[in-house]
Formats: structure tokens, C-alpha cells, sequence
């Protein structure tokens, strides 16, 4: 088995040894169903489709991915188990990426549980299956972008408060980059190009996109690069801190 | 072998370690002394390939710690200070992932694990959280994590640090018992454990090396080695003080507490108990008590680190 085989392996038993996994699965269960009936008015809409379920997690994400992201490398860092990861003879990406795809898949796993809501929504109309399933990869990766940044925050500190509240922060920026609230402060001042960009950069214009059931190459690849790229800095945030 | 070539590290402006060369060869048990801060973990974290050197080489086994950090890494089992570890997971278990991780497949794991808990006994809590262990079952886990690919170079950080004086015992029969193929390096601030495990002892100041020798050798540099402290029943300490001033071999010689007096040879290895002996016997005094005294590690320790080495 390759060293990332091994790390994803134990990265991910870990969630299961204390309470954490439990807790979160149960929560983001419960949120996500209570905001689709609540809020989103699931029934009332009269409409086949789960608009009102996928429309909340990007805020539901906001908070609770930063809250599996905060441990993967605050905690090594309190405990001091970085020194020990990583003078094993592995290296850094494989440390970096076994962890990251750990969270990945433990967020997908939290995402399978929702089933019982596509199941139900199948059962009283005929909704369109590719838009919900394009929904699904699409709020995965959305996750994944999020953990990726939440992966970073947490190679920052040794604090899990503070990669917590660092990574809440951040994604807020990217779910809020495509809001007027964002936009109009930009707006008149910065040529269109720009603005255009700083609405391209959010994650809600992604994420819709995709939700409605066209997964375009585009979007894809901001999702894959945006992981990427926060995984690069989370390198370089271990290497340059590697001494505290 | 390891082959340390002007190894130094730099945080911001202030140099923790500061061009520190040295060869270490098979079956050396070698002892990093310092006090706090003097840069023997800093060393180590280096040594490790934890920490990148500001400038200058190390090698472990000829593998370059910079250019082939996992060759170098694969040869050397680490216990870093305090012994981290995943503390939620079983001993088992992160045996197995240690294991694992240091390329062991299939039956391999558990002969690894069963040999290596022979070695620190950690039997009777195989199947334990970590987290719920005594301190001293901790750093057995920590030492048998190190252990687990049989290494042939060993670097513990403080591995006696918070034990009690048994596990301290433990610990260091541990490390003698080591195959004489190994290289170990300990870095400790207990100077009895230098004396107890090492066959070389380094003194580690600001970052420098300040002595490199055996711990015997470098307790021969204590003031007091080879001195010899008496009381006669005939005669009071100011007395004695004079007759023993006037032998040739005599550096200085000084009053004790309860009467006696401690006589200070001018070299060492001069002949100053025949002479000293030769005066009682020539004039017929009676000797309460004598000691030769042997140098001890913490004056040649404190000299060394605090300035004004003899």
C-alpha cells in the first residue's frame, strides 16, 4: 500500500475513534433537512427538484467544513505528532493530500447520508435525476474547495479556534465574491475585467451552474484548481512554519 | 555513519546552531548535553529533516538529509521530545500505521510489531487508547514506534524526560542493550544519564560545541578530580593544611567543613596519594578519613556553559 494509501486510511479511521464523525454527520443531517422543509419550503414550492435542499449548503458548509478542517493540522502542531509525521519517510504531499482527501471523503460521506431527501423527492414527482446528481458532485467539490482552504488555515496554527474562525472567514469571501454586496462595492471603480472576475471567483456561480445539471468543463475546473491551489499553499505554509 | 558538516540554523536573526561539525560512527551511543535552549533539539530536527539547515550538510549513511531526505529518514528511527503520537488511536494500531509507513507489508507488520513489543513491553496494553496510558507507557510507545524498522541510526530526544527513576532505568538498559551496529544519539540535560549510556558526550552551548569527548574523559576535567579530602586525628586542619602545602605535588589545598582539609593535585595523574600517604606514615599521624575524589559531569557541565572552564 503507498504511503498516501496509508495516511488517507488512518486520517480517516481517526474521525470515527472519537465522537466527531457522529456528531457532524448527524448535525449536517438534521440542518440540511430542517432548512429544505423549513426555509426552503420543500412542499409548498410544489415543484420536483431539490432547489431548496442544495440552495443551503453553501452556508451550511460555511461553518461546519472548517469544523473538520480545523484538526488536520492545528492539532498535529498542539500535540507536536508533525515532528513525527513528517520525519517518516514520506513526503509532504503525500502528507498533505492523504489528509486532505481523508476530509474529502468523510464530507462525501455526510452528503451519502442525504439520500433519504432524493429518495423522497422521486417518490412524490418525476424530477430530473442528472440536475440533483450534478448537484451532488457539485456540492462535493464545493466542499472539497472549502476543505482545501480550511486545510490551509489549519497548517497556519496551532490553534483549532483560530483555523476554525480564519476558514469560516475566508469561505465566506468566496461564497459572498459573486453578491452585490461584494459587487457594488467594486462596481465604477474597477474595470468590468476585474469585476467580472471577482464574480467568477465565487463559489455560488459555480456551484449553480453546475446545479442545474450541466457540469461544464469551466466549472470543473475552478473547482479543481481552487483545491489545487489552496493545497499548494498549505505546502507552503508547512514548509515556512515548520519551525514553530 | 553520520556525517554533520557546518550545520546551522538561523530563526530571524538569532543563530540557534552554529556550524556544528561532527562524525559519528557505528556503536556510538552519543550524548547532546546543553542546557535549555542550547540547540541539541534544533539539532536533531535537522538530523531528522524536520527542520531544513539554514546552511551546511548532514548525511545519514551517506544519504544527504537535504537531497535524499527519504533515504536519509528510512534509516533512522526518531522519538521527538515529549514522544508525540496519535494519541486516539490503540498502541496496536498506530504500530500498525508506523509500520505501515516504513514500507512493511502483509505478515511483516506483525512480526515488526511483536518484535519490537518484546523489546519495550508494552504487551499488557496492546490494545489501549494511547490517551488513557501512564506517562512512562507513552514514551515506551514512542521508543517502540522508533524502533519498529530496526534501524541502524537512533535519535531520542529527551527519552528519560518525566520518568520516574525505575522507567528512567528502563529506558537506558534499553538503549544499552542496542546492537553494537547502531548509531544512537541522545540529547538529555540529566548529566548522570551521560554517564550512565554514553560512550561520548558533547557539551552544546549557544549553539556551539564547547567539548566532544567520553564522559570519563571530560570528568577528569572537573576541578576537584583526583583531589583528596582528609582529617587526622592529631593534628587540627590549619596544621595539616601547612605540612600538606609543602609537598611538591600539591596545587592548592583547602579547609573542609567539619575539620577536614581537600588537598588539589598540580597535574593529573601525579602521584600526590604516594606522597600524601608517604607524609601521614613518615610522621606517625593517625588517619580518620580519606578520599580520592573523581571528577564529576555537572562541575565540568557548568563550567563549560556558564563560562570559566579550568
Amino acid at each position: 500500500m503507498s504511503h498516501l494509501a496509508v495516511i488517507f486510511r488512518r486520517e480517516f479511521a481517526s474521525y470515527f475513534v472519537t465522537p466527531v464523525a457522529y456528531v457532524f454527520i448527524l448535525v449536517f443531517l438534521v440542518l440540511s433537512s430542517a432548512f429544505t422543509f423549513y426555509l426552503g419550503q420543500f412542499y409548498e414550492r410544489g415543484q420536483a427538484d431539490l432547489q431548496p435542499f442544495f440552495n443551503f449548503h453553501p452556508w451550511l458548509y460555511l461553518f461546519l467544513v472548517p469544523a473538520v478542517s480545523m484538526r488536520l493540522w492545528s492539532e498535529e502542531r498542539k500535540s507536536g505528532s508533525i515532528e513525527l509525521l513528517l520525519t517518516l519517510p514520506i513526503t509532504l504531499w503525500e502528507a498533505i493530500l492523504g489528509k486532505f482527501l481523508a476530509a474529502w471523503a468523510f464530507a462525501g460521506l455526510a452528503l451519502i447520508g442525504t439520500f433519504p431527501i432524493w429518495m423522497t423527492v422521486a417518490f412524490l414527482g418525476e424530477p430530473d435525476h442528472g440536475a440533483i446528481m450534478g448537484s451532488y458532485v457539485g456540492s462535493w467539490l464545493m466542499a472539497g474547495a472549502f476543505l482545501a482552504i480550511g486545510c490551509c488555515m489549519s497548517a497556519l496554527t496551532k490553534s483549532q479556534i483560530i483555523a476554525f474562525i480564519l476558514s469560516g472567514t475566508a469561505c465566506l469571501m468566496f461564497v459572498l465574491a459573486g453578491f452585490p454586496l461584494v459587487l457594488n462595492f467594486f462596481e465604477g471603480w474597477v474595470p468590468v475585467m476585474i469585476l467580472d472576475l471577482i464574480a467568477g471567483l465565487s463559489v455560488i456561480t459555480h456551484f449553480t451552474s453546475i446545479s442545474k445539471g450541466v457540469v461544464a468543463l469551466t466549472d470543473l475546473i475552478y473547482f479543481v484548481s481552487m483545491i489545487l491551489l489552496w493545497l499548494f499553499f498549505t505546502r507552503l505554509m508547512l514548509i515556512m512554519k515548520s519551525a514553530d | 555513519m553520520i556525517q554533520v558538516n557546518q550545520l546551522t540554523k538561523q530563526f530571524g536573526s538569532s543563530v540557534v546552531v552554529n556550524g556544528l561539525s561532527f562524525d559519528v560512527g557505528a556503536g556510538a551511543v552519543l550524548g547532546f548535553l546543553g542546557p535549555n535552549g542550547a540547540g541539541k533539539s534544533t539539532t536533531m530536527k535537522m538530523l531528522t529533516g524536520f527542520l531544513l539547515p539554514s546552511s551546511g550538510t548532514a548525511k545519514i549513511n551517506g544519504h544527504d538529509i537535504q537531497s535524499e531526505r527519504q533515504a536519509a529518514q528510512a534509516e533512522i528511527g526518531y522519538l521527538p521530545e515529549g514522544a508525540p503520537c496519535y494519541e486516539e488511536m490503540t498502541v496496536y494500531d498506530f504500530l500498525r500505521f508506523i509500520s505501515e509507513i516504513r514500507g512493511f507489508r502483509g505478515r511483516e507488520i506483525a512480526r515488526s510489531i511483536d518484535r519490537v513489543l518484546e523489546r519495550v513491553s508494552l504487551h499488557s496494553v496492546l490494545n489501549q487508547r494511547i490517551e488513557t496510558l501512564s506517562k512512562g507507557f507513552k514514551r515506551r510507545v514512542g521508543l517502540a514506534q522508533a524502533l519498529i524498522h530496526d534501524p541502524r541510526v537512533l535519535i531520542l530526544d529527551e527519552p528519560t524526560d518525566g520518568l520516574d527513576p525505575n522507567q528512567k532505568h528502563q529506558v537506558r538498559e534499553m538503549i544499552r542493550s542496542l546492537s553494537d551496529e547502531k548509531i544512537v544519539i541522545i540529547s538529555t540535560h540529566i548529566l548522570e544519564e551521560v554517564s550512565a549510556v554514553c560512550s561520548r558526550a558533547m557539551i552544546i552551548n549557544k549553539g556551539e560545541i564547547v567539548m566532544d569527548n567520553s564522559p570519563e574523559a571530560l570528568a577528569e576535567l572537573a576541578p576537584e578530580h583526583e583531589s583528596i579530602s582528609l582529617k587526622v586525628a592529631d593534628l587540627g586542619p590549619q596544621e595539616l593544611a601547612d605540612a600538606l602545602s609543602q609537598l611538591p605535588e600539591t596545587d592548592r589545598v583547602t579547609l573542609d567543613q567539619g575539620g577536614g582539609v581537600t588537598v588539589f593535585p598540580k597535574i593529573i595523574g601525579s602521584p600526590l596519594l604516594g606522597a600524601v600517604q608517604a607524609l601521614l606514615a613518615a610522621k606517625h599521624w593517625r588517619v580518620d578519613s580519606m578520599i580520592q575524589h573523581r571528577g564529576q559531569l555537572d562541575a565540568v557541565f557548568r563550567a563549560a556553559t556558564e563560562g570559566g572552564a579550568r
